[in-house]
């Protein structure tokens, strides 16, 4: 099976490799823009990056393995990663996971049988004054409970936002519309 | 929002300050211009004179640091912007980089003028992805107002910056880990010496300055290093940002002079502690320090001094803050899953080491621990400290050695009730499926 990126993602691969002293440093961006792209990092996808960056096919798999952000395997459209570290977990992170577990009948890291949740636990996200919380793809969702979390999870069930403003759109400064952190502040 | 002196969060409640039009209306980027009109060994002896101490962890003086770096070494010299705040407790630094990210650049650049460094970098940890987005918009309007480019504010000095993101790794914050980072490789500490000043970025001199330090560069450049000097303490000069975070009524990021008494500071700046409740315990520098107990903060001030006489360590000051319904075996538990997850894996002793560790607080909490467990983590603690490429495992048992001292009773209650056939008390705060 052959790997390919879009004409977009290209000219970026192209700029990134421009923004460093030496192109290896920007294996990281382009293994982002890849995930973003194709959901997850495909064998295929590791041989297509060492060849831009001119890395060994093992050497990128390393780093796909190493950094806990890249992903192997497809998950979920909303990936819900809930903070547990102490200060969140003092707070009541556990009560976040525990109403993930009961609504989504599945483990962490599996999928749920519509396809549209994924959830796992993480270390800090450096969110503890607004504990607990979570990040959902690329948003981050603060001071939550279950009720609040159930209520972001059935507006994101209903209109299906894109919530990853990462690389992709770097124009958008502030969280998707109906979703901003203040909302959920309440 | 505090009656201390601002340096730092001076506009971050401003909601456009973020734009670059509205920043400069503010004041921004005037320090940058009286930087470039002063010589750049002036730049770095101001900033000894602050006596400016990083505020990345380490308390390592910035003044020195940038003294280090060989003027002659005909290598080009790179500044790194360390924002790869993911110490637990710790989000003083999203703050500027979402609110101020002027200011951020402005001290970079105030820094590489100093450093005669032309090209720099923020590296930010990737689940930053909001800031990201700020700041790299904010790089892109200073490239096109002319304080980013090939001739920076018409003084004919070249200075590029690029913004690069981590993908989750906390060790990546350790500096040398982070350069291996930013050359594409796994993010693995590199043995000291040499040093980044002298050999770090793909083997040039490199300087690597927390997001917090390099903020507080415009006003030493502004007023001075003597003026910034007689803010806070001895030893403990200027502002520190504080991230209050656990069982407190308004936990959030306060700006303090150093030297500012720590249980007033849960008084009057975080609310006191949640619910009337009593004080267990705080950790006040980030996870990575000594726990202290609610009697050993009477008198304590928030300064690298005072800290350390009590124990502990000022850090990065995360502090966290648990009441007196906290167990503490469930706190020393949660630590140590964040370090287990954590280690790198290339050394032997912290990477057995923390796994083992964890799986002994998880064994005790659940009510299965064996007589001499705790004398097994001391032990294992002593094995692991001094044993490390890079400080995190001498770090990681700080939390440990100080639970299991100070809570001992507690410890020893949970064994020993088990031992006799009574059920586990336990309040886990953690979901435990699907725990490594």
């Amino acid at each position: 099976m052959s790997f390919s990126i879009s004409d977009e993602g290209m000219k970026r691969v192209e700029s990134l490799k421009q923004k460093y002293p030496r192109i290896q440093s920007a294996v990281m961006p382009i293994l982002f823009l890849v995930q973003e792209e194709h959901g997850h990092i495909s064998d295929e996808a590791i041989d297509w990056v060492s060849e831009q960056v001119d890395i060994t096919p093992a050497h990128v798999m390393e780093l796909v393995t190493f950094y806990t952000m890249y992903r192997r395997e497809k998950l979920g459209k909303y990936h819900i990663q809930v903070c547990r570290t102490l200060s969140c977990g003092l707070c009541g992170a556990k009560k976040l996971m525990e109403y993930l577990h009961e609504r989504l009948q599945v483990e962490p890291r599996e999928v749920s049988e519509d396809g549209l949740f994924s959830y796992e636990h993480v270390e800090c996200l450096g969110s503890c004054g607004t504990a607990p919380m979570c990040e959902i793809n690329d948003t981050y969702f603060e001071n939550l409970t279950p009720e609040k979390l159930g209520e972001v999870m059935d507006r994101l069930a209903k209109e299906l936002p894109d919530l990853d403003y990462s690389t992709k759109r770097d124009d958008m400064a502030e969280s998707p519309k109906g979703f901003t952190k203040s909302q959920v502040l309440g | 929002m505090s009656k201390h002196k601002q340096i730092l969060l001076t506009n971050v409640n401003q909601p456009d300050q973020h734009l670059i039009e509205h920043a400069i209306k503010r004041g921004a980027y005037e320090r940058l211009q009286k930087a470039l009109s002063l010589d750049p060994l002036k730049v770095i002896e101001e900033v000894k004179a602050s006596q400016l101490r990083g505020r990345g962890g380490a308390g390592f003086p910035t003044g020195m640091k940038w003294g280090f770096v060989p003027r002659d070494s005909g290598k080009p010299v790179y500044l790194i912007n360390n924002a790869d705040e993911s110490e637990p407790g710790t989000f003083k630094d999203r703050v500027l980089l979402e609110r101020d990210p002027h200011l951020v650049i402005e001290g970079m650049l105030c820094a590489a003028w100093a450093l005669q460094s032309e090209w720099s970098c923020i590296y930010v940890r990737g689940e930053y992805a909001f800031p990201y987005v700020r700041v790299q918009r904010a790089i892109e309007q200073a490239y096109e107002k002319g304080f980013l480019g090939d001739n920076v504010c018409g003084s004919g000095w070249k200075h590029h910056m690029v913004i690069h993101r981590g993908a989750g790794a906390y060790i990546c914050g350790e500096e040398t880990a982070l350069l291996e980072s930013l050359e594409g490789r796994k993010g693995q500490p590199r043995l000291k010496p040499p040093f980044p000043a002298v050999a770090g970025y793909y083997g040039c001199p490199t300087v690597i300055n927390n997001v917090e330090t390099l903020s507080n560069i415009p006003w030493i450049i502004d007023n001075g290093g003597e003026a910034y000097a007689a803010i806070g303490v001895e030893n403990s000069t200027g502002t520190k940002l504080v991230s209050a975070s656990g069982h407190l009524n308004t936990p959030g990021v306060f700006e303090v002079e150093m030297g500012y008494p720590l249980l007033e500071f849960i008084e009057q700046e975080c609310g006191g502690v949640r619910d009337g409740n009593a004080l267990m315990g705080v950790i006040p520098g980030g996870s990575s320090v000594n726990v202290l107990t609610a009697e050993e903060c009477e008198g304590v001030r928030l300064d690298y001094d005072s800290l350390k006489n009590a124990g502990s360590s000022l850090g990065c000051a995360g502090f966290m803050v648990m009441d007196e319904t906290t167990d503490p075996i469930e706190a020393v538990l949660s630590l140590s899953r964040f370090y287990s997850h954590e280690s790198c894996g290339q050394c032997t002793p912290c990477r057995e080491g923390a796994h083992w560790i964890e799986k002994i607080f998880a064994r005790i909490a659940r009510g299965e621990g064996q007589p001499g467990d705790l004398e097994l983590i001391e032990n294992l603690c002593d094995q692991i400290g001094g044993h490390t490429i890079c400080a995190f495992g001498d770090t990681m048992i700080l939390p440990y050695r100080s639970f299991v001292r100070k809570f001992r009773q507690q410890f020893r209650e949970r064994i020993t009730q088990v031992l006799k056939g009574g059920e586990s008390t336990r309040n886990p705060i953690d979901f435990e499926i699907g725990m490594h």
